[in-house]
């Protein structure tokens, strides 16, 4: 049975993933973009990869849709979100094959990786966690953990900077407007309490199963979509000291850490293990907070009402 | 019996997402194909968590998918009256 399913996952995947590129229609394009990445989430449970996979739903269903769509409405509004005739993009068909060519064979050029289960099993009572995919992205890999923190910040000084003279330093986005206890501000009530609860777990839970600060601050950044966009919470100002605070708290107290490892313990991001477990905690606690602030801003966007009201 | 209960169940569910796919293709306006798409979303759903429900190991399993069904519920109920709404606002725009 489970092989028919493997068989008729894969085929969706490929078929929702040339509806997305083929096609001129750009909005379409955009909800066949939101499908694959379910899909793809589903294909990751499916390897058992569950942590992938969350962060697959999350990032790449939820998020990365979310910001595509902003973006849509925006080249609507300017009157830009109609591809232009013919069928193919040939700068864009070419960049995509080269892209996939590039990958295809990275694939075949790499070793066949060991399976790093004994190796990891050994090492696991080290890092302070039982899950061994946060002792990896915390512990043992945090160098590449710490910059992907960083990158986020720095994509959103990017967005940030687009903002206009005249809306700097205003709340994120443009003004939200919904009528009073209808359908939009009720949902706006309900939901964000339960998404942030199930975001806070997700980050709590990382230590010993699938979750973590990327998987829990992309949620917990959700429901601070909807709440916005429901009006049931408006953002403060972009210059709020609060605001600035939950930005770099991730990335200061993870680097503030590295640097004490490298002091007290083995060099730069090297954590003891007796005290690995309770900074790991702390850090994906810091580190949530400051990837659903971004994220959320970045979904916002930069500052378009005017300054002070 | 758990079992037989279960594929009775999830086999409803599957009827109903069938026949909500079925509408959602071929129903002639905005209004019937939302009709659909929540039928298949709220019964369908619903009735195969309950199959489902019926082979959970413990009361944990069952209360999250109870969980899970609410939340289907909520979003599907909220996006439809958006649609609606946007629907008939355009409706109005043009006629």
């Amino acid at each position: 049975m489970m092989p028919v399913f493997d068989a008729t996952l894969c085929g969706l995947i490929l078929a929702v993933a040339l509806a997305a590129v083929a096609g001129r229609d750009v909005f379409r394009a955009i909800v066949f973009f939101i499908v694959y990445g379910l899909m793809l989430a589903v294909a990751w449970v499916r390897l058992g990869a569950l942590d992938v996979a969350l962060a697959e739903a999350a990032i790449s269903g939820g998020l990365t849709a979310g910001l595509f769509l902003v973006a849509y409405g925006r080249l609507a509004a300017v009157g830009a979100a109609d591809e232009p005739a013919g069928l193919l993009n040939p700068p864009a068909a070419l960049a995509g094959c080269g892209l996939s060519a590039a990958l295809g064979w990275a694939w075949f050029a790499l070793p066949q990786p060991d399976r790093p289960a004994p190796q990891l099993a050994e090492a696991l009572p080290r890092s302070g966690v039982e899950n061994p995919v946060t002792a990896v992205l915390l512990n043992f890999r945090a160098w590449d953990t710490l910059l992907e923190s960083v990158v986020l910040l720095t994509a959103l000084i990017g967005v940030l900077m687009l903002a206009r003279v005249g809306a700097w330093p205003g709340r994120p986005g443009l003004a939200q407007h919904v009528r009073p206890g209808g359908v939009m501000a009720g949902f706006g009530r309900v939901l964000p309490p339960v998404g942030l609860l199930v975001g806070v777990y997700l980050v709590y839970v990382g230590a010993e199963r699938p979750g973590g600060a990327f998987q829990g601050g992309t949620v917990i950044a959700a429901v601070g979509l909807v709440a916005t966009l429901t009006g049931a919470f408006r953002p403060p100002a972009v210059d709020a000291p609060g605001w600035r605070a939950a930005l770099v708290a991730g990335p200061l107290l993870f680097l503030l850490w590295g640097l004490a490892g490298a002091v007290i313990g083995n060099g730069f991001l090297t954590f003891p293990p007796t005290l690995a477990g309770a900074a790991i905690l702390a850090i994906e606690a810091a580190l949530a907070v400051s990837i659903a602030v971004t994220l959320a801003v970045l979904v916002l966007g930069a500052p378009e009402q005017a300054a002070r009201e | 019996m758990a079992d037989l209960t279960t594929y009775v169940l999830t086999s409803v569910g599957l009827v109903f997402f069938v026949a909500g796919t079925l509408g959602l293709l071929r129903f002639p306006d905005v209004f019937t194909r939302l009709h659909a798409l929540t039928k298949a979303d709220n019964l369908g759903l619903g009735f195969i968590a309950l199959g489902v429900a019926l082979q959970a190991p413990s009361w944990r399993e069952v209360a999250l998918l109870a969980v899970i069904w609410v939340l289907a519920l909520l979003a599907a109920g909220t996006a439809s009256q958006l649609v609606a709404r946007a629907a008939r606002a355009e409706d109005e725009d043009s006629g």
